[in-house]
């Protein structure tokens, strides 16, 4: 392999790195937007529904630790491409 | 300031390990291979059921000592856990519910005890079998029950318009039978894995810092790292609940697909 068709390999190598480092941070970045408006709001209107009842409070968390569970599957996801973008 | 940067260059800088190196282990048996992860894995099979048998043991109506722990367990699912995610008829289920709870609890909590340092479930080993158990189990619920109406209301669902009933059919299916297991596991993987790179993340930096100029940060990189080593315990209870509610909620679905 001549000197410049290693450069090149090199080079493309490092576009290659360069460009799932980049994914990585935009993968995770963009995956918690959703999810943090998502909880957000489950969680404020949870908080309203107990202010409103507090009687309530014990099937409202409940209801809303699975909701949350839910919203934030879609922040793991995210997470989970980043590792393995940035590691695998 | 620019003293600190000094130190920090002069100290040779953060250096963070691979992950390889956060959550791979050397085998302490060779020859069947069992690291830390399957002895926790073993620890949190014989250890909530050496707590019952104990519990079990004792006569009388009223509980004392370990029973009231074993009690106050099961009352913490059927109240919960059960009732609210599946109603009175669900409480057969309550074994399943509360080995899933316990066995996630364990192989979470070790995340922050000393000498372990790592929750087995930030390996993809362990959620996924329990994950696939719970999907196995729900799937049965759902065919012992309602028999072929179980399969036919999730791909051909009476409730939706003639026109989008195919679209949403294809959609609950996907959703029901493939996509479930995998957040299921997935959504507990990647909670204890990020739980345990966050306080790797403070750990170093803690040491990095510690040497030198640095220390006068130390307070807070150190305070951030007791902060979250209470912080992964109270996600440790929540990610075994909510695994163990999910299931439930499955189950639930499954016994009574109507809502």
């Amino acid at each position: 392999m001549s000197i410049a068709a290693q450069v090149l390999a090199q080079s493309a190598d490092d576009l290659k790195n360069a460009a799932a480092a980049e994914g990585a941070g935009f993968a995770y970045g963009l995956a918690a937007i959703g999810p943090g408006i998502g909880i957000g709001y489950l969680v404020g209107q949870a908080v309203q529904a107990m202010a409103r009842q507090p009687e309530s409070a014990g099937q409202v968390q409940t209801t809303m630790f699975l909701g949350v569970a839910f919203t934030e599957a879609l922040a793991l996801i995210g997470f989970v491409v980043f590792i393995l973008l940035k590691f695998a | 300031m620019n003293a600190l940067v000094l130190a920090a260059e002069e100290s040779g800088g953060l250096e963070f390990p691979s992950l390889s190196n956060l959550i791979e282990w050397k085998p302490i048996i060779d020859s069947i291979g069992l690291d830390k992860i399957g002895l926790t894995h073993v620890l949190s099979v014989i250890i909530p059921t050496i707590v019952f048998f104990l519990a079990a043991q004792q006569k009388g109506l009223v509980p004392s000592g370990i029973r009231t722990v074993a009690e106050g367990m099961i009352e913490f699912i059927e109240n919960q856990i059960i009732l609210p995610a599946i109603g009175a008829d669900g409480l057969k289920y309550l074994p399943l519910l509360l080995s899933f709870f316990l066995f996630v609890f364990f192989g979470n909590i070790t995340e922050v005890i000393p000498f372990f340092q790592m929750p087995a479930n930030a390996r993809m080993g362990g959620p996924v079998v329990i994950a696939l158990i719970a999907w196995a189990m729900f799937i049965s619920v759902g065919f012992k029950h309602n028999g072929f109406t179980y399969l036919k209301d999730i791909a051909w669902p009476p409730s939706v318009p003639l026109g989008l009933r195919w679209l949403v059919g294809l959609i609950e299916l996907l959703s029901t039978f493939i996509l479930r297991p995998f957040s299921h596991a997935v959504r507990l993987f990647a909670n204890m894995l990020a739980g345990h790179i966050l306080l790797v993340t403070f750990a170093v930096l803690s040491i990095t810092v510690a040497s030198g100029l640095m220390f006068l940060v130390l307070p807070f990189t150190f305070g951030g790292l007791v902060a979250f080593t209470a912080f992964e315990i109270f996600v440790s209870l929540i990610q075994a609940f909510v695994f163990t509610i999910i299931a439930a909620v499955y189950i639930g679905g499954a016994l009574h697909p109507a809502h």
